[in-house]
């Protein structure tokens, strides 16, 4: 039994379609990630839900109930927005005490919960603080303060780190997934970021275009990327156009001078899409030529010229002796870690 | 780099102001100081003016209740005109930035328009409307058999209040615009999501936020007000005087120049005071939260 349901959902504004035909299941205590690119209408979907736009078809439900038919304020939701929104001529501590103060809570269970959360999110002693007298670390944690102490049924989160430098930002994801895991609230991340998709969630939903692309968990959207696009957006890979014959006994995949035997299926032109860090030097393989050598500290970088066009492949740094600038290597992978499409490659 | 360029020229900001402030100190300081000076000297109906140091003029004002009636009023009329304008003015602002964008520059510029055209001219228009037995609108109602005798409105302190409202209205709401346009875009949706009402939303979260603004504005319309020349003299014309036709009135009508000077003094005094203290205020109150 689905916790929270999309069924349907599309969003117009005018003749412009920006959410369609957008279903999915939610299951209590879930962390999910809608992840695309900037316009792919993630943050629409998650307006709808919260409340701040009507879905122009479809229906959005929370435990069996239609919770478009209720207003914003009563849906009880916790909503983290990028920009923080927090109330300026408020103290951290009054801020997070809004929400209670709204639900009536009395005054001293309002001061404990306000306490608690504050504790939670490591602001212990900050509470008279005020928001601009804070760091965007620190006003990230009182806005997560003051979602999640009014106990909502589906916590919010639109690209919440996004504000933030890049070690804090990993700091926080690795709280945020902690704090979560703790307390069991049913979350939605809104991200551009394939890496905090990736760390964070149980399961993405990668977005392109008001459509939804591929719903899986973070490994099975890397590992085996429904479509192009899903593959290119999360993280780096390499796609060879290559044949397939059926004619040979067994079946055959040719690309270049690379050649395994082929998977069940399709047949003729098609895209073989291999991740760079699965790609090895070996004694035969795709011909290529290394154009640049990029050391990056525990892996390299390496960028070349193959016969089926440019390729990037990434080693782990292990002792190894690594191929220079200029020598001509054949690449090559196990045909399971490659994932083929029919088509040639755009 | 040459060591001549890392030393700060001192010379070169004073050189660059020198106009400006030639030009600041000969039309400004000098007549200022001028009109104090001159509000210690003696006049009298045949022999003039006499430059003498007496305390005669501040003496008058002191003492004499017509002038003591003559500040309060001015004072009363600034009060009422900035609580009729914030009252106005603020959510005025505030359903304007609420609106499309296309509606709201459409608006804005109604609202601003008035700015182009004389003061003189805006209240003439008030006169035209209100003025006796002959201002288009008494005429109406009384045609229609509303009213029987014209609305007074001229020669009093709330057809004062309302002129002085209008002309003033334009400052306020682009104060109290310019301070949401601070507000976070999405603070109400935050306020909304925790269940806050509308009512609740503009009373606990936007007001706050936006009482710098209708502050400042206040402090711009009360200053402005307190010291308006043209719709005081059109409205309330000799009848109803202010500190501001006063001063006018005794400079050239009455010829008594070192009073007029001293009325004008106070007045900026009485002003400087006013607005200087009700900023540190302001400062202190919201230094917190708009640092």
């Amino acid at each position: 039994m689905a916790y929270l349901e999309l069924d349907r959902v599309a969003k117009q504004f005018g003749a412009q379609t920006v959410v369609d035909d957008f279903s999915l299941s939610v299951g209590k205590g879930e962390f999910i990630s809608f992840l695309g690119p900037s316009g792919c209408g993630k943050t629409t979907t998650l307006q709808m839900i919260a409340g701040f736009l009507d879905p122009t078809h479809g229906a959005i439900r929370l435990e069996g109930k239609d919770l478009t038919a209720i207003h914003p304020a009563k849906r009880g939701l916790g909503i983290v927005f990028q920009s923080y929104a927090l109330f300026p001529h408020m103290t951290a501590a009054e801020n997070v005490a809004f929400g209670l103060e709204m639900r009536n809570v009395p005054r001293a269970e309002r001061a404990e919960r306000v306490r608690a959360a504050l504790a939670m999110v490591g602001l212990a002693g900050y509470e008279d603080r005020h928001p601009r007298r804070m760091s965007g670390g620190q006003q990230q944690r009182v806005a997560l303060a003051r979602a999640l102490v009014i106990k909502p049924s589906v916590l919010l989160l639109d690209e919440p780190l996004s504000n933030l430098d890049a070690k804090l930002r990993e700091e926080m994801q690795i709280e945020l997934r902690q704090i979560q895991r703790t307390i069991g609230t049913t979350t939605i991340l809104v991200t551009h970021d394939q890496n905090e998709a990736m760390s964070l969630s149980d399961r993405i939903v990668v977005m392109s275009q008001g459509k939804i692309e591929q719903i899986g968990t973070p490994q099975e959207t890397y590992e085996k990327p429904s479509s192009a696009f899903v593959s290119q957006f999360l993280g780096k890979t390499n796609d060879f156009a290559a044949t397939i014959d059926r004619t040979a006994t067994p079946a055959r995949v040719t690309a270049g001078s690379w050649s395994a035997p082929a998977p069940v299926g399709l047949s003729g032109p098609v895209t073989v899409s291999i991740r760079p860090e699965r790609i090895g030097f070996g004694a035969t393989g795709l011909n290529a030529k290394i154009v640049t050598r990029i050391f990056q500290g525990n892996h390299w970088l390496f960028q070349c010229d193959s016969e089926c066009g440019p390729a990037i492949v990434i080693r782990q740094n292990d002792g190894e002796r690594q191929p220079a600038e200029g020598e001509a290597v054949h690449l090559a992978w196990r045909p399971e870690d490659m994932s083929v499409r029919s088509g040639a490659s755009a | 780099m040459s060591a001549a360029a890392e030393e700060p020229n001192t010379r070169a900001p004073w050189a660059l102001t020198a106009p400006a402030l030639m030009l600041f100190v000969g039309v400004l300081l000098i007549p200022l100081a001028m009109t104090v000076m001159l509000s210690f000297h003696d006049w009298g109906q045949y022999k003039g003016i006499e430059p003498v140091f007496i305390l005669k003029n501040w003496h008058e004002i002191a003492t004499d209740p017509y002038y003591a009636e003559m500040f309060w009023r001015t004072f009363r009329i600034a009060i009422l005109t900035t609580l009729l304008t914030a009252l106005l003015g603020a959510p005025e602002a505030y359903i304007l930035n609420r609106m499309d964008g296309r509606w709201k520059s459409f608006f804005l510029l109604i609202i601003l328009g008035p700015l182009l055209i004389s003061v003189v001219a805006r209240t003439l228009g008030w006169a035209l409307l209100f003025g006796g037995n002959n201002g288009l609108v008494n005429k109406l109602l009384m045609s229609l058999g509303v009213i029987r005798s014209p609305i007074p409105f001229m020669f009093t302190e709330t057809g004062m209040v309302v002129a002085l409202a209008h002309v003033m209205m334009p400052f306020m709401v682009l104060s109290v615009w310019a301070a949401l346009q601070r507000l976070n875009p999405q603070i109400e949706n935050a306020a909304m999501s925790l269940g806050a009402g509308p009512v609740t939303i503009i009373r606990r979260i936007i007001m706050p936020q936006i009482m710098p603004g209708v502050l400042s504005g206040a402090i711009i319309v009360f200053s402005l007000s307190a010291s308006a020349f043209a719709t005081p003299a059109i409205i309330g014309g000799r009848r109803l005087k202010v500190a501001a036709t006063l001063a006018y009135d005794e400079f050239l009508n009455t010829l008594n120049w070192p009073l007029g000077a001293a009325v004008a003094t106070l007045l900026l005094v009485a002003l400087v005071l006013i607005v200087v203290g009700s900023n540190a205020l302001i400062e202190r109150r919201y230094a917190e939260v708009f640092r």
